[in-house]
């Protein structure tokens, strides 16, 4: 538009102000559109986290009523870094987090590269990966459970019959066994998503690159590090973004496998405990908005790192 | 080159390492599924016992006489098609104005609705109770669909807006110069270009919300009103662990879901790497 010259004045004015007045009907219409989304989203999302912020600010026991709320400012918030079982649910889990997110990228990662190749019975595997990932965690965490049990169960079993282990072990009764089978079930729960995004990373790639790069004498391992993984890093990252946003937030896994028994309670099962258990919903809102705050973090950081390619529409 | 025996060496190690992979992924089903028809004495036999001598649908029974699960079945089918219809009636309207209309602060408001997907539950769990309380929504269907727009929304827009995105370019020029209003463009022609991937999406809320569980804990404390995730969490007792009920009762909702999944793979494929894979 700006590299033509205009032919005459006035019609160059009478098409300026064409082009605003679409553009702004454009935009009214958007908005319109938008409206009943927006008007959803602020009144059961964003008030409610306002909401959780201002009741962090208060003392606000729900068992007793008499004290009157009263505004206690950022007490709650110093209150946690004063509290032991506070601070040991932050470190197991940030444990678990940094742990868990690193057994899915690599075993997701591999898992794609595997389906990646053309096989017998590749449709199967990837629909079979579908499976872990639609069952309800509380489901997949009884099945997980039933397995770990010390007596009759598959983990036992299998351990012995190839002799890995002498005698039967009570893995959810001890604090290294609880993490190590939490571990294990969230990665063979999510293991499988990643290697699902990865794969459709990896099938994007076009082939002639691999072609030329073939033609240029370059080995397996020059491939994947100069196409294969510059090319699927985006995804990955994504993977990783929702990984360790779903592994900090982590709540049912635990509840259902161990109830935060053997020092496994995670930040969300303490912060539940304190609002719905103990009614302490000051204190409760001061744990929330924590894990809200770091959420928020990661989410910019990963946000940065992708940048633009978020939101090229 | 390499020679055959290598090749077939290299293939035989591939399929092995498939296979692996394989059993990894089903064998808690299995194990699972085992469990639920064995006779009760078979499930604690010690060493395990991995093949039951005779097949016993007891547990099955009782999944459904000793508890309400019908009932929990219901409540989550009711719940989960709600939102999902909710969300999708919504969120497209939305959708489409991010991905195809020009206007100002675009990109800030897909950074928002991108953010408020990642809420954690927890952060919003007690305003929310305190409000659905206030209006006598506890224990309610409405208590529970309300909540669950909150994840529904976010990921139907986001999801949606992509694919919006992804039609031809000059759709509602054509059709204003044919004298289409704006309220036709969406009605009549966007929207039933993007029917098969509101399919994709629709799945993917109804997965979610099937499988949402701090909320339905929290909000439905009557035991009729529980939803599948809840209920199953909730069968132990203080005093037993009924496993041959909850092996039963796992197979009675994964198989659904298990067939969901192998029926609609592309549908729900599509819909996982729309949100975190594009071209």
């Amino acid at each position: 538009m700006e590299g033509k010259l205009p032919t005459s004045p006035l019609k160059n004015t009478h098409r300026k102000i064409s082009k605003t007045s679409l553009e702004k009907k454009e935009a009214r219409d958007a908005w319109i559109m938008m409206s009943p989304a927006i008007i959803i989203l602020l009144l059961i999302a964003v008030y409610p986290i306002i909401r959780t912020f201002w009741i962090s600010l208060h003392e606000m026991v729900l068992t007793d009523p008499s004290s009157g709320y009263p505004f206690i400012g950022l007490e709650n918030y110093v209150k946690i870094f004063n509290d032991q079982r506070a601070m040991d649910s932050i470190i197991f889990t940030l444990k678990f987090t940094v742990v868990t997110v690193f057994f899915e990228l690599l075993l997701g990662f591999g898992a794609a590269l595997l389906m990646n190749k053309a096989f017998i019975g590749r449709g199967f595997v990837r629909a079979s990966i579908l499976v872990p990932w639609a069952i309800p965690t509380t489901v997949s965490a009884l099945m997980w459970k039933f397995i770990y049990n010390d007596q009759y169960g598959l983990f036992n079993d299998i351990l012995t019959r190839f002799h890995v282990i002498d005698s039967y072990q009570a893995w959810l009764s001890s604090s290294s066994g609880s993490f190590m089978a939490l571990v294990i079930t969230d990665v063979w729960k999510t293991a499988p998503f990643i290697a699902l995004l990865t794969l459709a990373g990896l099938q994007m790639i076009p082939k002639e690159l691999y072609e030329s790069a073939k033609i240029d004498g370059a080995n397996k391992f020059q491939i994947f590090l100069n196409i294969t993984l510059p090319l699927v890093k985006y995804t990955v990252i994504v993977a990783l973004l929702f990984r360790t946003l779903d592994a900090f937030r982590v709540f049912e896994l635990i509840t259902v496998m161990t109830g935060g028994a053997n020092r496994t309670e995670s930040l969300s099962v303490y912060a539940y405990n304190n609002l719905m258990k103990f009614l302490d919903f000051g204190y409760g809102s001061a744990m929330s908005m924590l894990i809200f705050g770091v959420v928020f973090l990661i989410s910019l950081i990963y946000m940065k790192a992708l940048g633009s390619k978020l939101t090229d529409f | 080159m390499e020679s055959k025996g290598v090749f077939i060496f290299k293939n035989t190690l591939f399929y092995a390492l498939v296979l692996l992979f394989l059993v990894a992924l089903l064998m808690p089903f299995v194990w699972q599924f085992l469990t639920s028809i064995k006779p009760l004495t078979e499930i604690a036999a010690i060493p395990a016992k991995w093949f039951p001598s005779e097949i016993n649908v007891d547990f099955y029974k009782n999944v459904f006489t000793k508890h309400p699960f019908a009932r929990y079945l219901l409540n989550s089918f009711i719940v989960s098609l709600a939102t999902t219809i909710l969300s999708i009636l919504v969120g497209a309207s939305a959708a489409y104005a991010l991905a195809r209309l020009r206007f100002k602060g675009k990109t800030i408001m897909l950074m928002a609705i991108l953010s408020i997907s990642m809420f954690p539950t927890i952060s919003t769990i007690s305003p929310l109770y305190l409000i659905l309380k206030n209006l006598n929504l506890l224990n309610t269907y409405a208590g529970l669909i309300i909540p669950y727009i909150t994840f529904a929304l976010p990921l139907s827009i986001w999801l949606l807006t992509n694919f919006f995105s992804q039609l031809p370019k000059g759709f509602e020029d054509a059709a204003t110069i044919d004298g289409c209003s704006r309220a036709g463009i969406f009605f009549r022609i966007m929207l039933p270009l993007i029917k098969p991937a509101t399919f994709s999406v629709a799945l993917l809320v109804f997965i979610n919300s099937w499988n949402e569980y701090i909320y339905a804990l929290t909000f439905m404390t009557k035991d009729e009103m529980r939803t599948v995730p809840v209920g199953i969490a909730l069968f132990p007792s203080n005093y037993e662990l009924p496993w041959g009920d909850m092996a039963a009762a796992s197979v009675v909702v994964t198989v659904p879901l298990i067939l969901l999944v192998l029926i609609f793979q592309k549908n729900i494929i599509s819909g996982l790497t729309s949100g975190g894979v594009k071209e």
